[in-house]
C-alpha cells in the first residue's frame, strides 16, 4: 500500500465511514424494510413463479440459482448508487467534503472511507437477502456464511468504479449514462437470471472481463454447496477493479475539489 | 514575534488567468490580521492557497513555520476554518455536526462533550444544541461554524469574510467573539470587505486589488498615511455640489457614484459654506479605511 503509486489513507478514513453510518443509523426502519422487502418480492415473484416453469438450472433449484445472482447484483446496485448519488451529494450540492478538507482529512481518506460504507452496505442489504433466501429454502450450505466477506469485496469493486463517475458528473443526469450502458447489460448478462454459457462464445469472453459474473461465480457455489472453482481469479478481478477504482477516482477527485 | 503565517512571493494562475500575483505577507503570532480587498481580488484564492487546498504555481507558503502543501496535514490540524458559504452537514444537528467533525481530528468523544459545551456557550447556541441545521437562522448557522472551527482548539483561526450578510447585531456578537479569541492568544487571519471590521478587529492588514497586495499597515496608520483626517460627504444636485466645493477651500474632492467625497486638514469653513446651502445635504466626519480602500483601489465598479 506504501508505494509511490498508490496514495495512503490514514485513520481518518473510518471518521468518513462513521459519519456514513451515523446518518444511515437515523434511516435504519426505512432502510432495514427494503433491504427485506424487496428481495422477498424478488424471490417470491421470480424464483417461485418463474421456478416453477424453470425447475432447475445448473443442478440446483431455481430459486436458490436466483437468490445467488441477486445476492451479486444488489451488491452492484447498492454500491454503485451509494457512491453516484449519494457521494455526488456530499461532494458538490452539499459540499460536505469542502467542511472535511479544511480538517487533517485528505481525499484519498474521503474516498477510502465511502468505498468502506459502500461495502458495509453491501453487507448490510445483502445479509438482509441471504437471510430472506434463507427463510425460502433457497440456501443449502453453511458455507454460504462466507457470503457476506464477498460482498464487501464486491462493494469495494462497484463503489470504485462508482467514485469515478461522481468524480466526473456535472450532475445527476450523467449518472444514467453508466448504469444504462454498463450497469444494466452486466446485470442482464453476467449470469444473474441464466448461466453465461449459454450466450455466444464471443459475449462469454467479453462477460468473463466484467466484474459482476466473478462476483456470480463466487457466490453461487457458497449459497448451493458446490465446491468453488478459480477462487484467486474471480477474487483478484475484483481486488483489480476496486483498486484502479480508488486511483482513478482519487486522482480525479484531487483535480476536481483541489483546484 | 514569530510570524504564523508567512508568504512569499506567491502566485497562483487559473488557466490562463493569474490571480495571485506576487504577495508576501507575515502574520504575527497572537494578532488579528485582515485581507481587505473588492470582491476577485484573490483573498479567498490566497486562503485556499494557505490551507494547502490548492496547488500553488510558484512562491513559498509556511504556516506555523511547516512548509505547505507537504505539511498540510499537520498544519490544519492546528488551524480552524471559518468558510465564506455555508457547509455544515444538513443529515445531523447542530451538536452532531460538530461531534463529526471534531472526529475528522481524531478528537476523543469524551474530551470533545466537554468542549462542546463551553463552545456553545460562546457563541450563545446552547439551547439550540439539537436542532436541525435547515432550522437555523443566517446567523445562527455563521455561529456554528465559528464554533465548528474551535473543535480543535486551533492556534490559528482562519476567517474567510465572517460577517457577509449577516444583520448588525449578529455582526457585533461575531466581532466581540474574534476579540476573545485574540485577547485569549489565538492569532486570527480574516477576509472582508467591510472597513468598519476590519478597523475595529485589525491589528495589521494588507489592502489587496487584482491579485497584488496595494499596502499593509495598521489601520490608523494607514488612514494617517493616505488621506486627509477630516472627510465631508455632500449629496445633491451635482452641479450646485461641484460649485460648493470647487469655491470652498483647498481641499481635493472625488465623486463616487452619486456622492461627493471632500477631503481636507481643516473642515471648518467648508462647513459653514455648506450650511448656507439647503438643497445639499452633507455629512462631516472623521476619515477612515474605506477611504483609504477607494484610494488605492479606484471607484469602478468591480464583479
Amino acid at each position: 500500500m506504501a508505494n509511490l503509486f498508490f496514495p495512503r489513507f490514514s485513520n481518518a478514513a473510518f471518521a468518513v465511514w462513521r459519519r456514513n453510518a451515523l446518518v444511515w443509523r437515523k434511516l435504519l426502519l426505512p432502510s432495514i424494510l427494503i433491504n427485506f422487502g424487496e428481495p422477498f418480492l424478488y424471490l417470491l415473484g421470480l424464483g417461485y413463479g418463474l421456478g416453477l416453469f424453470i425447475g432447475e438450472m445448473m443442478h440446483m433449484p431455481y430459486l436458490t440459482f436466483l437468490a445467488s445472482g441477486i445476492l451479486a447484483s444488489s451488491s452492484m446496485n447498492t454500491a454503485s448508487f451509494e457512491a453516484m448519488f449519494s457521494v455526488y451529494t456530499r461532494m458538490i450540492p452539499q459540499r460536505t467534503y469542502d467542511a472535511i478538507l479544511t480538517t487533517p482529512v485528505e481525499v484519498q481518506d474521503i474516498l477510502a472511507g465511502e468505498m468502506l460504507w459502500c461495502a458495509t452496505k453491501c453487507v448490510i442489504s445483502g445479509s438482509a437477502i441471504l437471510i430472506v433466501a434463507a427463510f425460502l429454502g433457497a440456501v443449502h450450505d453453511w458455507s454460504a456464511l462466507g457470503v457476506p466477506a464477498i460482498l464487501f469485496l464486491v462493494g469495494l469493486c462497484f463503489s470504485g468504479m462508482g467514485l469515478i463517475m461522481s468524480s466526473l458528473a456535472p450532475g445527476y443526469d450523467f449518472f444514467n449514462y453508466y448504469v444504462t450502458l454498463v450497469l444494466t447489460p452486466m446485470f442482464i448478462l453476467s449470469g444473474v437470471f441464466y448461466p453465461v454459457s449459454s450466450l455466444p462464445v464471443a459475449l462469454q469472453s467479453l462477460v468473463q472481463l466484467l466484474p459482476l459474473s466473478h462476483a456470480v461465480d463466487l457466490i453461487r457455489p457458497l449459497v448451493a454447496g458446490l465446491p468453488l472453482t478459480n477462487v484467486a481469479l474471480h477474487l483478484a478481478v475484483l481486488a483489480g477493479y476496486a483498486m484502479l477504482g480508488y486511483l482513478i477516482a482519487v486522482r480525479l477527485t484531487r483535480k476536481r475539489l483541489l483546484v | 514575534m514569530s510570524a504564523v503565517v508567512q508568504i512569499t512571493d506567491l502566485h497562483k494562475n487559473y488557466n490562463e488567468r493569474e490571480v495571485v500575483r506576487g504577495i508576501n505577507l507575515s502574520v504575527a503570532a497572537g494578532t488579528c490580521f485582515g485581507v481587505l480587498g473588492p470582491n476577485g481580488a484573490g483573498k479567498t484564492t490566497t486562503l485556499r492557497l494557505l490551507l494547502g487546498q490548492s496547488p500553488v504555481n510558484s512562491g513559498e507558503i509556511r504556516v506555523f513555520g511547516l512548509p505547505i502543501p507537504q505539511a498540510g496535514r499537520a498544519v490544519r490540524m492546528r488551524t480552524g476554518v471559518v468558510p465564506q458559504a455555508d457547509n455544515l452537514d444538513p443529515d445531523f444537528t447542530v451538536v452532531e455536526n460538530l461531534r463529526i467533525y471534531g472526529g475528522y481530528f481524531g478528537i476523543p468523544a469524551a474530551t470533545l462533550d466537554a468542549r462542546l459545551r463551553e463552545l456553545f456557550e460562546f457563541v450563545g447556541l446552547t439551547d439550540r444544541a439539537h436542532a436541525r441545521i435547515a432550522t437555523l437562522s443566517g446567523g445562527m448557522k455563521r455561529r456554528l461554524t465559528i464554533a465548528r472551527a474551535l473543535v480543535n482548539d486551533p492556534e490559528l483561526v482562519v476567517l474567510d469574510e465572517p460577517t457577509t450578510g449577516l444583520d448588525p447585531q449578529v455582526r457585533h456578537m461575531i466581532w466581540g467573539r474574534l476579540r476573545d479569541l485574540r485577547q485569549s492568544g489565538k492569532t486570527l487571519l480574516l477576509t472582508t470587505h467591510y472597513m468598519e471590521e476590519a478597523e475595529r478587529l485589525c491589528d495589521e492588514l494588507v489592502i489587496m486589488d487584482q491579485g497584488r497586495i496595494l499596502e499593509q499597515g495598521k489601520p490608523a496608520a494607514l488612514i494617517r498615511q493616505h488621506v486627509e483626517p477630516e472627510v465631508i460627504e455632500v449629496h445633491g444636485e451635482e452641479t450646485v455640489a461641484r460649485r460648493a466645493l470647487e469655491s470652498a477651500g483647498d481641499g481635493r474632492f472625488e465623486v463616487v457614484g452619486d456622492t461627493f467625497y471632500y477631503y481636507t486638514r481643516d473642515a471648518r469653513a467648508v462647513v459653514k459654506h455648506l450650511e448656507g446651502l439647503s438643497e445639499l445635504t452633507f455629512l462631516h466626519r472623521p476619515a477612515n479605511l474605506e477611504d483609504v480602500f477607494l484610494k488605492l483601489t479606484g471607484h469602478e465598479l468591480r464583479d
